[in-house]
């Protein structure tokens, strides 16, 4: 088995598919290792490799893919046959999953700044504008993607292609178009999806007319409640930079649940 | 890991023996998460980080043992170590490291 791991786990990245690898780092056999992948790999069903007992095997198996679900490494305990609450030895699940999404919405001059830093956050940034001048990948070369297309079709477009993982917890919406025509349909789209960040900007009255005609096409109040907007923290951020500064760290305190003032919850000036 | 695919598969082309070291848990403050990877070849070539810079020469050094030796082991940085003196984190959290050769 000499190579032929570490060779399975370069191929997997190269071709971007998420992959876990749970290694055994205390323990009897410290080292040894599953590779668990969300495609086929060479002994399926369960991965390739293993920590030399089938019981065992098969729940590091179950616990890895919870942690590709979650994109997040983990240590963990078990028993010498996988029982839970036992110490006999500690497993380390490393995920190598492709990078979190963040889909802008409205190709204007804060979608320039947002991609630049929502890139070096380690997102692959798709810019959406149905505005075939202004969504160009010269104007955004930082973007990952440039769709020229209304942002909610993109949206049915990804939830309803099977070779494209739907939207969940790690990935980000950001709407910066603030023309009611475009972001209540991307909104109301967005809710339907299971991404894990909904921002859209704008003034608090164009927030509070926005909210008026999303719930005219029927927004519940648990569907509101996943709504960032204004969009960001209360920074006082002036600059397309601080903006998108502060947009990337709402998705932060977001994903962590910290206590970070949020525009959304306050009621003063944005800036 | 990811990051440094490329750098090893060239080490392991040219016939390198690699030990690999990655950050496998973090208690209190620390300066990288769980996954951060640090390689060291039996040239003592460094790829990588596992801390901002506070354990690395320790690392190396026990790197350099691990090839000599083949065996796998875990060892911790922390404040409240002996070691603290010498090696420890600043930031006042402990670091737990699993070593091993890349044999796999």
């Amino acid at each position: 088995m000499a190579g032929q791991l570490f060779s399975q786990l370069a191929t997997e990245l190269r071709a971007g598919r998420p992959v876990a690898m749970a290694t055994e780092v205390d323990g009897p056999r410290p080292g040894s290792k599953i590779l668990i992948g969300a495609s086929a790999m060479p002994t399926q069903p369960g991965g390739y490799g293993s920590l030399g007992n089938s019981d065992l095997d098969r729940v590091v198996v179950r616990d890895s893919i919870g942690c590709l679900e979650l994109g997040r490494n983990e240590i963990r305990h078990y028993g010498s046959r996988g029982e839970a609450n036992q110490q006999a030895l500690t497993v380390f699940i490393e995920v190598f999953a492709p990078p979190p999404r963040m889909l802008i919405f409205g190709a204007v001059d804060f979608t320039a700044a947002l991609a630049r830093v929502g890139s070096i956050m380690g997102y692959s940034i798709t810019v959406c504008d149905a505005r075939e001048s202004f969504a160009t990948t010269e104007r955004f070369p930082m973007a990952d993607r440039v769709v020229i297309d209304w942002p909610h079709r993109l949206l049915e477009h990804i939830e309803a292609d099977s070779r494209i993982q739907s939207l969940g917890v790690r990935d980000a919406i950001c709407i910066l178009t603030h023309d009611p025509k475009f972001d209540v349909p991307a909104v109301i789209a967005a809710f339907s999806t299971d991404v894990g960040y909904i921002g859209a900007m704008g003034s608090r009255s164009t927030q509070e007319n926005r909210q008026a005609k999303l719930i005219e096409a029927g927004a519940t109040q648990e569907d509101l409640q996943r709504l960032h907007a204004p969009i960001g923290l209360d920074l006082g951020a002036r600059t397309p930079e601080e903006v998108a500064v502060s947009i990337c760290a709402e998705i932060i305190a977001t994903h962590t649940g910290r206590n970070a003032p949020k525009l959304r919850d306050g009621s003063g000036p944005l800036h | 890991m990811r990051e440094l695919l490329d750098d090893l598969e060239r080490w392991k082309a040219a016939g390198h023996e690699i030990v690999i070291a990655r950050v496998v848990d973090v208690e209190g403050s620390g300066p990288r998460a769980p996954g951060a990877t640090m390689a060291v070849n039996d040239v003592g070539e460094v790829l990588g980080s596992v801390s901002g810079g506070c354990v690395e020469g320790a690392v190396i050094t026990e790197a350099m043992e691990i090839l000599r030796t083949g065996e796998r082991r875990m060892i911790s940085f922390g404040y409240s170590d002996d070691e603290a003196i010498e090696v420890g984190l600043t930031c006042g959290g402990t670091i737990h490291l699993f070593l091993e050769p890349l044999d796999w």
